[in-house]
């Protein structure tokens, strides 16, 4: 670049070269972005609308005929079944119940964590392995835990007295609460995480001002840890909110929906009704009652975690 | 030129989100707060161990022999055995009382042979475990390696630049990993049949890539995020283009980001599980939705299935505590960091 000789010239090349850079910032936003806007558009996008479409008409994958438009029937068929309801609230009641029991253990365990003892990051990353696990491969090793004659669960809790040949998995009661059991053993190490960098981030000196005053414990931990770790606990809540009302593999694994259709959670009947059945209209359009509630929810996560990021 | 730049990172206290404790709390000098420490480690260790009772069971059962893994009561002491692992790579087929004895004669036989030999079967070949624990491995690398490309890419974009609409995009681009995988496979899974992608290990990388995408363009853009505008614009007033300073001033200092990104990104599409079960039949079937497929004749292998998980979670394992510093970040898709 220094090479050239006269003064002048190095002017007039360093203008050309300023004006060819700030014509190429904008030539390589759209490179740079290119490629994620047209597989966004590609695999996403396009089959969203297509099966918008297909969500109005009645069309099996496997027939050999054409889409044929009935209008809102798909919809009005779902909403005014009552098994669709049944669906949505054994997803509640799943969502509700392992997210509560995640966010109390979680905490509890981020509570233990939280003053660093010799090996407690050794500690820490162990708790963190189940969550990084195939939620598949968990389903299939806690099936051989559940089992009613050979299973460890029940010999372990046939110590405590309960009756230790519990059919976990078949008892249309219990198996949600197996599910359950099994979603907050991998999940709880998450909202452990996320409340332990809201620990740390809390300023000591609060903790001191109120020793000063003499604060009880209780007082100290309402007023100044449940406050101050707020953000990061909402943040964990609506993730595992959302991702409890998703769940598929974890229930396909462990009842496949069953017994009868007991565990059967909005994906897997969704998944029943589109590669079962290959009813696919009505697939799609409950695919579609689906996305506007987890948009709807989603909405809500993004605007916490905006939140949290300004925070 | 010469000036440019590889300085060194900035110390990472200017970091956001870094907390130096200044002060000593008095009352942790004091006895009884050291026993309560002590007493909440021994608790934390404890529910550790619990915790990881599961992941134990089963790399026990991988060694069972079939009486073993059903036995009642369980049993922690046993003779281990690799069966497990040789039922998982062969198929198998029972012997009648006549074959058996003329197999119990030959002499030829390696270990494998004998092993499934005690249980009146040979070994008839090999069986799809590998294949698929090599789909498993082909369509994550890709995957990962083209949407953490695209992700470095766009994430500079969405960082450095105006871009019209910015943070509705961005929301967007993160939507598509909050929709249930069934909602996303089924018009998926019709666009596949039509042009072709069904089973194919083109097809899954592609769905794959997109998948892991919105998570790495997030991710990424926190960490480039991080790193000083100043060091490009002094790379700029030295006459580097844009893309030179990309190059070589940005993506070295992405280096950690991008690492983590990757291998976040092979975790997921290592551990899917739904879009597999939909989108491959055959072909690219990857190992995943095959672990509990390996059923024996008569019951289920759980030792086989514990084999299988077991070479399946290792790597997994091994790869949590290399990214132990980074799991927050990466769970969260960037959102929350720490120093």
């Amino acid at each position: 670049m220094s090479t050239t000789s006269s003064t002048t010239a190095q002017v007039v090349n360093n203008r050309t070269a300023v004006a060819r850079r700030q014509m190429s910032d904008a030539a390589i936003t759209r490179l740079f972005i290119l490629p994620t806007i047209i597989l966004l558009i590609v695999m996403n996008i396009f089959p969203l609308i297509y099966s918008l479409f297909l969500s109005f008409t009645e069309y099996s994958v496997i027939a050999n005929a054409p889409p044929v438009w009935v209008g809102l029937e798909n919809y009005v068929d779902i909403l005014t079944d009552t098994r669709f309801w049944h669906h949505f609230a054994v997803t509640g009641r799943y969502a509700l119940a392992s997210v509560a029991l995640q966010t109390v253990v979680g905490f509890g365990l981020a509570m233990l964590l939280r003053n660093k003892f010799k090996g407690s990051p050794l500690i820490t990353t162990l708790i963190l392995v189940p969550m990084m696990l195939s939620p598949i491969v968990v389903a299939k090793f806690w099936e051989l835990i559940f089992s009613p004659s050979y299973g460890i669960f029940n010999y372990l809790i046939g110590f405590t007295g309960i009756n230790p040949n519990t059919a976990w998995l078949g008892d249309s009661t219990l198996a949600l609460w197996a599910v359950v059991i099994v979603d907050v053993w991998m999940w709880s190490p998450f909202v452990m995480l996320l409340v332990l960098a809201g620990l740390s981030a809390i300023p000591e000196y609060l903790y001191e001002a109120a020793s000063i005053d003499r604060a009880s414990g209780w007082f100290q931990f309402r007023r100044i840890t449940l406050p101050q770790v707020m953000p990061l606990l909402l943040i964990a809540v609506l993730f595992r909110t959302i991702e409890a009302f998703k769940q598929f593999d974890l229930v396909s694994g462990l009842t496949g929906g069953g017994p009868g259709d007991a565990t059967q959670t909005v994906s897997i009947r969704l998944y029943q009704l589109a590669f079962g059945d290959f009813d696919t209209g009505k697939a799609s359009a409950l695919a579609y009652i689906v996305l506007v509630v987890i948009i709807a929810v989603s909405n809500l996560y993004i605007r916490a975690l905006n939140r949290a990021r300004e925070g | 030129m010469a000036t440019v730049t590889s300085s060194p990172a900035p110390p990472t206290s200017n970091q956001p989100g870094y907390y130096v404790n200044y002060s000593t709390r008095v009352d942790k000098v004091g006895l009884r707060p050291r026993i309560a420490t002590m007493v909440r480690a021994i608790i934390a260790v404890i529910i550790a161990f619990i915790m990881l009772i599961p992941v134990f069971w089963m790399g026990l059962t991988a060694f069972k022999s079939r009486p073993d893994a059903v036995s009642v009561p369980p049993t922690l002491l046993f003779q281990p055995t690799l069966e497990g692992f040789v039922s998982l790579l062969t198929d198998r087929r029972q012997l009648t009382a006549a074959e058996l004895q003329e197999y119990q004669a030959r002499d030829d036989l390696n270990w494998a042979d004998e092993l499934t030999l005690l249980r009146g079967q040979v070994i008839i070949g090999q069986s799809q475990f590998p294949r698929q624990l090599l789909n498993s491995l082909i369509i994550s690398a890709a995957s990962t390696f083209f949407s953490v490309t695209f992700g470095v890419l766009a994430a500079y974009a969405f960082s450095r630049f105006q871009i019209p609409g910015k943070d509705d995009l961005l929301f967007f681009i993160l939507s598509q990993r909050m929709l249930p995988a069934v909602v996303v496979t089924i018009p998926i899974f019709l666009m596949y049949k039509e042009i072709g992608l069904h089973d194919t290990h083109f097809g899954m990388i592609l769905l794959y890539t997109s998948f892991n995408l919105s998570f790495s363009v997030w991710l990424l853009k926190g960490f480039i995020d991080e790193i000083p505008r100043e060091y490009e614009e002094a790379a700029l007033v030295d006459g580097y283009t844009r893309l030179q300073a990309f190059r070589k001033v940005v993506l070295p200092q992405a280096v950690t980001g991008i690492a983590a990104t990757t291998v976040f990104a092979l975790i997921f599409s290592w551990n899917e599980y739904a879009f597999a079960l939909m989108l491959t039949s055959n072909n690219a079937r990857t190992a995943p939705p095959s672990i509990p497929e390996v059923l024996g004749t008569g019951g289920i292998e759980w030792a086989a299935i514990a084999a299988g998980s077991l070479a399946f979670l290792i790597p997994v394992v091994i790869v949590t505590f290399a990214l132990r510093k980074h799991l927050l970040r990466g769970v969260t898709f960037g959102a929350i960091r720490k120093g």
